[in-house]
């Protein structure tokens, strides 16, 4: 079963990538871009096939590896 | 004397620029360990080297945290040994739980290659005995991950308990939080950095302002 895990920037925490993204597209005249954050997407594709213990072990996973809850927080999604 | 060893990983390219510091203040080198290796026994002091451990993948120091060493480094750390971590060193502890924090991409975005002035914050722990107490000294910079952040819990607890071991003096290069460059575990014990005083040791290498650190640890007693 797929499962996806977006892994993000807190909110607060600075994200320069976002930023200099963010100029860039202004540099090529998409004026109307008011904020951009840049993160990870992380595709999983686990043995599990029931729902929520693919879900229950993706998040395990963020919690110990694919995020640094200092800093990131994550989503899981069901693909 | 402490014996020193230092943790290799692949991508980790600063371990033989330890392994000559180490050598200059102790007078005797330092044993290479490989991240596979599952104890570090007979050691007391385990020095985590710069580079791009694991190529930087996933976060800077997230793999390496995981490799089979880095329990045995906590187990050291746990009984009070001593730990140090330079670069992506100090990554890799703060990934490991070892240190508190995370390093973000620098504020500026571009890597830094370059000199920094660092502010010794206090004299008193077996790491910067050989300095003075608000001694300033010169330390090159190699990094594109280096600001540092923490909670405002976290930063106040470091400042409220001193683990605050070198700030950045005059230009705060990377962005990091209350231009921090270095910080102390609770029992003063593991201590991480980002700039690399093992790069100024000798004259040849354009200066000595980094072997203070050296030798005081080789002054250091387990």
């Amino acid at each position: 079963m797929k499962v996806n895990v977006t892994v993000m920037l807190k909110q607060g925490v600075l994200d320069p990538q976002g930023k200099a993204i963010a100029r860039a597209l202004h540099g090529l005249g998409f004026e109307g871009v008011e904020d951009v954050r840049a993160g990870k997407l992380i595709e999983l594709d686990l043995a599990e096939t029931n729902p929520d213990a693919a879900r229950a072990a993706a998040e395990a996973m963020a919690q110990k590896l694919l995020a640094n809850s200092v800093i990131e927080s994550f989503r899981v999604e069901l693909g | 004397m402490l014996r020193a060893g230092i943790v290799m990983f692949p991508g980790i390219n600063r371990e033989r620029d330890i392994a000559i510091a180490l050598t200059r203040s102790f007078g005797q080198k330092p044993v290479m360990l490989w991240h596979k290796d599952p104890s570090i026994e007979g050691i007391d002091l385990v020095v985590v080297p710069g580079g791009f451990s694991f190529g930087d993948y996933l976060r800077c120091g997230a793999m390496a945290a995981q490799s089979p060493i880095m329990r045995a480094v906590a187990a050291h750390a746990a009984r009070g040994g001593y730990v140090l971590g330079v670069c992506n060193g100090f990554q890799i502890l703060t990934e490991a739980g070892l240190l508190p924090g995370a390093l973000l991409r620098n504020a500026g975005l571009r890597f830094l290659s370059m000199d920094c002035q660092l502010k010794v914050a206090r004299a008193d722990t077996a790491f910067t005995s050989h300095y003075q107490q608000n001694e300033v000294f010169r330390a090159p910079l190699a990094h594109g991950d280096g600001n540092y952040t923490a909670s405002p819990d976290v930063l106040d607890r470091l400042e409220g308990e001193n683990l605050v071991a070198f700030r950045y003096e005059g230009e705060n290069p990377n962005g990091s939080a209350r231009a921090i460059a270095g910080i102390y575990s609770p029992n003063l014990r593991v201590m991480g950095l980002m700039p690399h005083p093992e790069n100024l040791v000798d004259p040849l290498m354009g200066g000595t302002d980094g072997k203070a650190l050296f030798d005081s640890l080789a002054a250091a007693s387990t």
